[in-house]
């Protein structure tokens, strides 16, 4: 008998008033379905008007942290790369 | 009429007493972690089902008896619960079998409990409804991913829905206390549920690529007091420590 194969899944969870999926993080499923099962019992604790999605982890292609330097280091003496000259009014909200 | 009611709410409540602790008692050994906390918390759910009835119930007696009381100071004769809820954990297989072939049941009682005269039963149904319907997805789920699964996991399930099978058709018989609260119009005529039921049942049964069970010799028994000899044990466990040490604050 082959062991059934319980391949690592990422947790995204939006919670009630929450504007965005987040990270919450990871779980062992069998298939899709038990991975959002799972996730509902192990991260949302079944409150009301979530969303959650989940990916298996191998889906998933990360930065590789050797290039960080290229990707996330903007040349800090060119001033005009940040967007910080603007007032930004009040009604504009998450930012 | 009171003593009817007490007795009556007692009856459903039993069921997700003895079920919680059942399932409670596989708290760590669940056959991989997630599977493990959903398990305990379905448990969670049904004692805590148990809990509303039982506050409800110590109101009809005045004080008398506290929820506690009610569930740790009854001996085996005077739980009502079916037998079906009372069967071990023999293996994950019978474990999930016994829990879908009483989900299914659960949640056509609770939406029809929503409908009793009632009110303190319609809330507590309206509560506990959503939690019901997730159980019978769960069990439901799992019934087919074992049934049609290997030929190890198809095997263990058909051996737990053959040994669980009898123990079915005592959910939708009434004791005379249900008989009185039919006619008011507060208890559900589980009668009522069970060509529902056993469609329903069989056909999860059939996508599971399981056999359906012709047995035609069904236990019962519960629902009067007279329990398989798995009941004993169980409450001495349960109520080992209020036995001890009657009257505590905890």
């Amino acid at each position: 008998m082959s062991k059934k194969k319980w391949p690592l899944w990422e947790v995204f969870v939006r919670s009630k008033n929450g504007l965005e999926h987040r990270h919450f993080g990871s779980l062992h499923a069998a298939d899709a379905e038990m991975a959002l099962e799972n996730a509902r019992d192990v991260y949302t604790r079944r409150s009301e008007g979530v969303s959650i999605w989940v990916v298996e982890s191998s889906n998933i292609t990360a930065s590789n942290p050797a290039d960080n330097g290229e990707l996330f280091e903007p040349a800090q003496d060119k001033v005009y790369r940040h967007p910080t000259f603007y007032n930004l009014p009040d009604e504009v909200k998450h930012m | 009429m009171k003593n009817d009611l007490y007795n009556y709410i007692l009856g459903i409540a039993d069921n997700s007493l003895i079920l919680g602790q059942r399932l409670g008692e596989l708290c760590g050994h669940g056959p991989n972690l997630e599977t493990d906390i959903a398990l305990t918390n379905i448990s969670l759910d049904l004692l805590g089902q148990t809990r509303s009835y039982f506050q409800y119930a110590a109101t009809l007696v005045e004080g008398e008896k506290t929820e506690d009381d009610i569930a740790f100071m009854r001996t085996e004769r005077d739980y009502k619960n079916v037998l079906l809820v009372e069967q071990p954990n023999t293996h994950f297989g019978f474990v999930i079998m016994r829990q879908f072939l009483f989900d299914v049941y659960h949640l056509q009682f609770m939406k029809k409990l929503q409908q009793s005269k009632d009110e303190t039963l319609v809330a507590i149904a309206n509560k506990g409804i959503k939690e019901v319907s997730y159980h019978e997805r769960f069990s439901s789920d799992w019934v087919i991913r074992l049934g049609d699964g290997t030929d190890e996991s198809r095997e263990k399930m058909q051996e737990a829905v053959n040994g669980l099978w009898r123990y079915t058709n005592e959910l939708f018989q009434l004791t005379e206390a249900d008989k009185a609260m039919v006619s008011e119009g507060i208890a559900v005529d589980v009668s009522t549920l069970k060509d529902e039921y056993y469609a329903k049942v069989s056909e999860v049964l059939k996508e599971a690529t399981l056999t359906i069970p012709d047995d035609n010799y069904f236990q019962k028994g519960g629902k009067e007091g007279i329990h398989t000899e798995h009941m004993g044990y169980l409450l001495a466990d349960m109520q080992y420590m209020q036995r001890s040490y009657p009257n505590m604050k905890w």
